[in-house]
């Protein structure tokens, strides 16, 4: 059992302990909760271990033990720089989701708190099982109590909300699931994922370009209602505004970086090919995306739904740095994925402060927050400039990765995604004027309190991460780079095949080229 | 050396004042504020010192900041002699400006938070200049447009200050934009971002003749220049910044920041003199921006407006400088002009600290008799502007004329043109501050010591900085043609200086009465120009009404709630069925909910164990 297993197991067994306790210590439902999910939090940097001093490419906390003989499960997890970062993202998330609600939420306080380590258990399992079948399960208990925390804990149209997020997801994962069943039968019974991309590239299991690209886009249709990508985002909106904030929170930071993780580590390795062929559909899409979701942003009443547009823009980025193919699109868009849980789980955790003082989303119903609630204003600034990629916070770095790729491969794409940042400070900061600025109007404002010790242990790590996140880049990405450039074997592989000459641009695309070769190699040794 | 030490010091003062400055009295406020600023200053003395002829480029290497593949970008602080020239004007005059502050606050609120943010913007300006790769720059560039944007809406409660700062944010984001292009296309031809790198590449590569990579590269530039910079089309920002305090104009919309672009074209001029289509490009706009701000700031009645479109033709007169070749000319001028402006804008802020607050100058005049070392320090930083020798701005704008005359003698005829108005306005403003009689009703009295003091220094620099012979000291960085003086246009250009005072004298002092009745018989031009050609207006119907207007309408409520919403609530209704049995499901009952889960999970194994399993 390595520490791996335990950090996935552990939400679990604390939410199988919560189940004991009586309904009525809600005290002491919260004190577990956040005793226990720190904890977990503690356990998971353990696992940065193996990459404090290096940086391996290949699997590392590797299980792989037989779960169901027939037909062939295994639970087969491990963790390479990708899964490493979104796991203690969520273990991460999950602490500061139990402080939101500390007080916010007061009706059916065992079952949230018991939803949200399920939840959890499901998001960690998700980013490192490598066992197809195990993905699936762990995604679908991902989605089963975010479900419930939107449907039972949320504002006024909350089953509307949650069955439209429902519906959505279900549709791609029953997609999913096809595809994963024809893989399946293709790869000769087995749900393995290195096996099968192991065996996609040296052309082991056959398959075609046509069924490549069905189970290309089943794949990706799945991933991309999850982004979401634009045109599957509307219920993202729907779902962030009413949900409660540890939801949005939860959704936002972790859940849809489900969907580009899919992307990143199913649809680009395993079809290549069908991948490359559709590239140019999907970057189109992520680029209006981009600005179609800073446009929206801009002229939303609501602030959650501001942000979820801006959710929408900001994966759009994610998206475009995937389907470039490059190392620095792929670095981009993982740190992005983590920037992006960061800056916009710290948004969405802001605005919930705003409403539990104010009890209101509508950003008319402020102005002038500043005087009352000076510290609140200070972190809410910083946020906000995180979020709208200003340098030394971590945002720009990723958006600057995104986009770098995307130019070294058409300078056009990174023309007009980047229309998208110059957007994001307009809604932004029309955003921040009309909430903090200008005299403080009615009573509410007046008497909003600020920032209490307990507001101040929720927003003051995610503060210090987005300096740090900025400025210290080297801290994250070395593990990240490494991964990716292994993801990238056989979309290089493919591209050389087709022409002769490597494209114009960094000489390390060429140089990462025979990494990638040593990469791949250790991966197949991993097995 | 450390260089790391010269923004690190105001980075300190912005934390212990930010986080602390609530709680602190104003002299330990004035203490970490002032003494850091002090500190980096005088670290880049004994820096330059230290360095003595800096005859090579000094590089220190302190971690890697962006790796990913063969893309390395550094934080790397250099310098040579263009940033020694850079470094002594930010922490010189942002020193004085720094202590003047400390008399011009002293009633405000938010006294703490002014001074964080001024020592954050010197941190930022600092990175800016001591960057040595472009991806660094940029750290600076949109650092002190984020401090810009802080301290134009430093009193947040009006509305115009916030709308102001937003403004400014999203102009310069636009210039960002152009900028960061340029940075991508850099990274795709040089592989690489690192200044010594990138130009020692671009010295072996022929001059361009078309639109090539190198003209691009120069464009998207000198687009993130006229950004920072408030050139035509995006100087729009500038005038409106004058809503933040007064120190804040002289520091960051006149000395420092808004010569980034600038400096930065002056950095990168390596790469411009292998696109002289860009060059163009830049003499153009620097001459088009210099000509109509200086005619916008002919009528205007505010006289921080006055300097702030001065402040916009100045810069087109840099500009111009380093379009025609004359990038030495150029930072000369920004040099000169950092002391005479910054002087201009905080002698109008003793003015109007005077006045309590008044920034009309209808309110104005005979104030010479009631604030004198403000009117003698403001007459040499008018002087010094108009170009009279032998006052610095004489020197730094003779020779940018000069070679805009070599590159096309019209270029000479509009910047004199240009000049003789500078003349005219800035005077008009001075003769209606400090001539005439008293218009208004308050008590006007002399500022403290600590405001007049940096008045004074700042007034000996206009009057001498001219005789420090920046071109000489920057020669081996732009390598120039000499061209022999040609002493009939200094002439000329000084004339036209003198015209315009005289003109201003003639109109405002010695027959009042005469610019209203001017005014009222050019009628239309007069309100063209006093409405700045409508420019605002015209962005407005262009850009901001249709884009939000079209978003709101076309793309939420049409495309996501008309379009996409109507069909996913179509498929919905079918399967509202569905929805009534999840709605069963939430029985609040944890273990029936867990129940459901394993059930879930079990009707999912067996299917798949139909589907793919006996095999």
């Amino acid at each position: 059992m390595t520490l791996l297993d335990v950090v996935i197991f552990l939400p679990l067994a604390a939410f199988l302990m919560i189940l004991f306790f009586p309904k009525g210590s809600v005290e002491g439902i919260r004190r577990f909760s956040l005793i226990a999910s720190t904890a977990i939090f503690i356990f998971s940097l353990g696992l940065i271990g193996p990459y404090w001093f290096n940086t391996p490419g290949r699997w590392t906390f590797v299980t792989d033990l037989p779960w169901i003989s027939s037909p062939a499960i295994r639970y087969h997890v491990a963790l390479d720089g990708i899964s490493l970062w979104l796991v203690i993202l969520s273990t991460l998330l999950t602490p500061i989701c139990v402080l939101v609600s500390w007080r916010h939420i007061d009706k059916r306080v065992k079952e949230f708190f018991a939803f949200l380590l399920l939840l959890e258990f499901g998001l960690v399992g998700v980013f490192c099982a490598l066992d197809f079948f195990l993905f699936y399960v762990f995604w679908e208990v991902a989605l089963v109590p975010m479900y419930f925390l939107i449907g039972v804990w949320g504002h006024d149209r909350r089953i509307y909300s949650a069955v439209k997020f429902f519906l959505y997801t279900m549709a791609g994962s029953v997609l999913m699931l096809c595809a994963i069943i024809y893989l399946y039968t293709q790869a000769g019974n087995t749900f393995d994922y290195v096996r099968i991309v192991a065996g996609l590239q040296n052309g082991s299991i056959p398959l075609d370009s046509g069924p490549q690209l069905m189970l290309f886009l089943a794949f990706f249709v799945a991933f991309a209602i999850k982004v979401p990508l634009f045109p599957l985002h509307t219920w993202l909106p729907d779902a962030h505004v009413e949900a409660p904030t540890a939801g949005s929170v939860m959704l936002a930071s972790v859940m849809l970086k489900m969907g580009t993780y899919g992307l990143l580590r199913f649809c680009v390795p395993m079809f290549p090919e069908a991948a490359r062929r559709c590239s140019g559909w999907i970057i189109t899409l992520a680029i209006i995306g981009i600005i179609y979701g800073a446009l929206v942003a801009m002229v939303q009443p609501n602030m959650k739904k501001l942000v979820a547009y801006s959710s929408v823009s900001h994966l759009g980025f994610v998206v475009l740095g995937i389907f470039t193919f490059t190392q620095q699109g792929f670095d981009g868009a993982v740190y992005q994925m983590l920037n992006h849980g960061v800056s916009t789980g710290a948004l969405f955790i802001l605005v919930g402060f705003l409403y539990e003082r104010n009890h209101s989303l509508e950003i008319a119903s402020y102005g002038g927050v500043a005087t009352p609630a000076p510290n609140l204003s200070i972190v809410f600034m910083i946020t906000m400039l995180a979020s709208i990629g200003l340098p030394m916070l971590n945002n720009f770095i990723g958006e600057y990765l995104v986009l770098q790729g995307a130019a070294l491969v058409y300078f056009k794409w990174s023309v007009f995604a980047a229309i998208g940042v110059i957007l994001s400070a307009c809604y932004m900061l029309w955003l921040y004027q009309r909430v903090f600025f200008g005299r403080a109007s009615d009573e509410v404002s007046r008497h909003m309190p600020d920032l209490n010790m307990r507001e101040y242990a929720i927003i003051v790590p995610l503060i210090v991460l987005m300096v740090w996140m900025g400025t210290f880049t080297q801290s994250f990405i070395p593990p990240i780079s490494a991964s990716n450039a292994v993801l990238l074997g056989p979309i290089d592989a493919g591209r050389q095949v087709r022409n002769s000459t490597p494209p114009k641009g960094l000489r390390a695309q060429q140089n990462r080229a025979q990494q990638n070769k040593a990469g791949a190699k250790e991966l197949s040794d991993a097995r | 050396m450390y260089l790391w030490l010269i923004p690190i010091f105001p980075l300190i003062g912005f934390l212990l004042n930010g986080l602390f400055g609530r709680r602190m009295s104003k002299p330990m406020i004035n203490l970490f504020a002032i003494g850091s600023v002090a500190l980096s200053f005088a670290w880049v003395v004994k820096t330059l010192l230290g360095l003595g002829s800096l005859d090579t480029k000094y590089v220190e290497h302190y971690f890697t900041w962006i790796q990913s593949g063969a893309l390395e970008i550094g934080v790397d602080f250099a310098v040579d002699r263009l940033t020694a020239v850079m470094l002594m004007v930010v922490t010189g005059v942002g020193l004085l400006i720094h202590i003047y502050s400390i008399g011009y606050m002293s009633h405000e609120g938010g006294y703490y938070r002014f001074f964080s943010y001024l020592n954050l913007f010197m941190f930022f300006m600092l990175v800016l200049v001591l960057a040595q790769n472009f991806l660094l720059l940029f750290v600076g560039w949109e650092g002190v447009g984020l401090c810009s944007y802080l301290l134009i809406g430093f009193y947040f409660l009006e509305r115009y200050a916030t709308t102001a700062g937003n403004k400014a944010f999203i102009v310069n984001r636009i210039g960002d934009f152009g900028f960061s292009l340029a940075v991508f296309l850099i990274v795709k031809n040089f592989n690489t971002l690192d200044f010594t790198k990138v130009f020692d590449a671009a010295k072996g590569m022929p001059t361009e003749q078309g639109y090539g990579t190198l003209t691009i590269i120069c464009l998207l530039l000198l687009v993130g220049a006229a950004g920072k910079s408030a050139q035509i089309p995006l100087y729009v920002w500038l005038p409106d910044a004058m809503a933040g305090p007064t120190p804040v104009s002289a520091l960051i919309h006149a000395a420092t920041m808004v010569t980034a672009g600038v400096y930065m074209t002056a950095r990168s001029a390596t790469l411009f003199m292998h696109a002289p289509i860009a060059m163009d490009w830049v003499a153009v706009i620097g001459l088009a921006t210099a000509f109509l701000a200086a005619t916008i700031g002919l009528v205007q009645n505010d006289i921080k407006k006055v300097f702030a479109y001065s402040t916009v033709s100045q810069l087109g007169y840099m500009f111009l400088g380093a379009g025609v070749g004359a990038f030495s000319a150029g930072v000369f001028h920004l040099m000169t002009h950092a002391f005479f402006k910054a002087l201009l804008f905080l002698g109008a802020g003793s003015v109007i600290h005077a006045l309590s607050g008044e920034q009309d100058l209808r309110q104005m005049g005979g104030l010479r008799k009631y604030t004198p070392i403000t009117f003698v320090t403001l007459m040499c930083a008018g002087i010094a502007i108009a170009g009279i020798p032998p006052f610095a701005g004489f020197f730094s704008k003779d020779e940018i004329l000069a070679a805009a005359y070599v590159r096309s003698p019209w270029m000479y005829w509009i910047g004199v043109v240009t000049a003789a108005m500078t003349a005219f306005y800035v005077f008009r403003a001075l003769f209606m501050t400090f001539f005439g009689e008293y218009r208004g009703h308050q008590h006007p009295h002399e500022s403290p010591y600590v405001m007049t003091l940096p008045l004074a220094v700042l007034a000996l620099l206009s009057a001498g900085g001219g005789f420090i012979n920046i071109p000489k000291w920057l020669d081996p960085i732009f390598p120039e043609k000499v061209e022999p003086a040609n002493e009939m246009l200094m002439y000329i250009s000084v004339a036209a200086g003198v015209v315009g005072i005289v003109l201003a004298y003639i109109m405002y002092v010695a027959r009042p009465g005469l610019a209203d009745s001017m005014a009222k018989s050019a009628g239309g031009l007069y309100n063209l120009l006093y409405n700045k050609y409508f420019v605002d207006e015209v962005y407005d119907a262009a850009v901001v009404e249709p884009l939000v207007k079209g978003s709101r309408t076309v793309l939420w409520k049409g495309v996501d709630t008309g379009l996409i919403d109507a069909i996913v609530n179509g498929v919905g209704a079918r399967s509202r069925g569905i929805g009534r049995i999840f709605r069963l499901l939430q029985s609040g009952n944890i273990r029936s909910y867990a129940a459901w889960v394993v059930l879930g999970s079990i009707v999912l194994l067996l299917a798949i164990g139909f589907v793919g399993g006996p095999r």
